[in-house]
């Protein structure tokens, strides 16, 4: 997999090649395993890095990635106006408040998937590829329209699942459809994950998950509450350094752009600080 | 001669309607769409029961007549046969169907009887991957998956299925009714066994060590047996 297009070899053969931005779609099947909130923290998560990413969120007619981004109040146009020809691309994309490099193309309200085809998406995102190091897509719940348009013209695609055995069979389904589809191997964030239950065998463990699924896990994300908190205030996790959850989705990032970071101890916070203090406490 | 390829009858059920196997498929279906037409009003509504007997009848052809039915206010909800192409077009349409045993003195042989592999040739499917949530594997003969077979997926086949991985989906072996069908995997604890008309669960025993094991019918019951 290459770690990033544009990174010049040594020697410089001919003009610089065309940056090739890579497209991410982040799907689940199922709904509800935080989906949009992934989106959202891997977005700013890359922007961080100084990546330039747009998120496109292909949910229409239930949009939400707006809200979880706090920018609800800067829609203009959106992604149907573009595809319908109603505003210019650039019309369509909101730059972040804090991070400028960040853009978010929302979906429309008032319609229905139908309203984009799957060449759509195509098309938009390779306007967009030029200009852009990361196109980040928020894929609907379910396996039918909305999720195909999402899929066709993702690069990478990271499935979000839930340590529950009803999450996992969705992602099993859609791990079978993108194989049928010929998208390359997907990848996995388990999200919501409680340390502490994993350890009583209450929950699912990551082996579990990778046991059925036999993808590779690019994340593993703890339950945190301040998730919710933050999706409702519109600033999500990752702009923050001082969360586990959102330190997770910065990994993700990282492991995004090639890096290779070592997986979080699933520790919940309380032994987890217990366990820093045992180790100052050894090093005295 | 009309009376003998189409036959319709009033049941508890609906109306049952059985087409003469031995007809040509084109005449059955021109026979009954005027059959109906000349009662039109007295059939609207009813919902039906086709019985096809021994005929192997396609997804396409059973489609067709269920269309025809629909454009007469009528619906189809169950077919009965002996074939179990038939059978097969029924389930992939999401009708009942009822499998009939084929009679050995029935004079047609057109219909797919019990399944001998040596005789047959080789009927089956080899599968080499993982059968994922949503997959579902039809098969007259025998299936062999190279891989696991995942929660949510199903495999019927008309003979044995041998997986190569673990199992732990919904599997059915001589799902005509051939008792003497095996399933086999590496890991065997499936959502649901069934061979010929028996049926089982995997027991609920969480630390169990994998081991390769085999299910078939003894005494009228699913027994699973380590596989060597």
């Amino acid at each position: 997999m290459g770690v990033n297009a544009g990174v010049t070899t040594s020697g410089s053969r001919t003009p610089a090649p065309v940056k090739r931005a890579r497209v991410v779609t982040i799907t689940s099947g199922k709904g509800g395993v935080g989906k949009t909130t992934t989106t959202a923290n891997i977005g700013v998560a890359l922007a961080k890095l100084n990546q330039r990413v747009t998120l496109i969120d292909a949910d229409i007619g239930l949009r939400n990635l707006d809200i979880i981004m706090g920018l609800e109040n800067r829609i203009v146009y959106d992604l149907v106006d573009v595809v319908e020809g109603r505003c210019k691309l650039r019309q369509a994309m909101i730059k972040h408040k804090q991070l400028p490099e960040l853009y978010l193309i929302p979906s429309a309200q008032t319609r229905d998937k139908t309203a984009v085809s799957p060449a759509d998406m195509i098309q938009l995102t390779n306007q967009l590829r030029k200009e852009m190091d990361f196109i980040i897509i928020d894929c609907p719940a379910g396996i039918e329209r909305g999720f195909r348009n999402a899929i066709a013209p993702a690069d990478d695609v990271l499935i979000v699942t839930n340590p529950e055995v009803s999450a996992v069979r969705d992602a099993d389904r859609i791990i079978g459809l993108l194989e049928a589809e010929n998208k390359g191997p997907a990848k996995l964030i388990l999200n919501r994950v409680k340390g502490d239950m994993v350890r009583k065998g209450e929950m699912l463990s990551a082996e579990d998950v990778t046991d059925i699924l036999a993808i590779k896990i690019i994340g593993i994300v703890p339950e945190d509450d301040t998730v919710v908190s933050s999706s409702n205030a519109g600033t999500p996790l990752a702009l923050s350094e001082n969360s586990r959850a959102g330190v997770a989705f910065q990994n993700i990032a990282r492991r995004l752009m090639g890096e290779t970071v070592p997986f979080m101890p699933l520790d919940d916070s309380p032994n987890f600080f217990k366990r820093i203090a045992r180790l100052f406490a050894s090093g005295q | 001669m009309p009376e003998s390829t189409v036959a319709i009858k009033g049941t508890k059920e609906g109306l049952l309607i059985a087409l003469d196997p031995s007809e040509e498929w084109q005449v059955i279906t021109t026979e009954l769409a005027s059959r109906l037409d000349g009662q039109s009003a007295f059939f609207a509504g009813a919902r039906v029961t086709i019985d096809v007997s021994t005929r192997p009848v396609r997804k396409d052809e059973l489609s067709s007549i269920k269309a025809l039915l629909e454009r007469r206010g009528m619906s189809l909800w169950s077919v009965a046969s002996e074939s179990s192409t038939t059978i097969d077009s029924a389930n992939a349409l999401d009708l009942r169907a009822t499998y009939n045993a084929p009679q050995n003195n029935s004079l047609s042989d057109d219909s797919t009887p019990m399944f001998s592999a040596e005789e047959d040739g080789t009927l089956g499917v080899m599968i080499r991957r993982t059968l994922r949530s949503g997959r579902t594997v039809h098969s007259q003969g025998h299936v062999v998956v190279f891989g696991d077979v995942n929660p949510g997926s199903e495999i019927i086949a008309g003979g044995d299925v041998i997986v190569w991985g673990r199992l732990r989906g919904n599997v059915h072996a001589g799902a005509n009714g051939d008792t003497s069908a095996i399933v086999c995997a590496l890991d065997m604890t499936p959502t649901q066994l069934r061979i010929a008309g028996f049926i089982t669960v995997s027991p609920p025993d969480k630390r169990r060590k994998p081991k390769p094991e085999i299910a078939l019918i003894r005494d009228d019951q699913i027994v699973v047996e380590t596989w060597q």
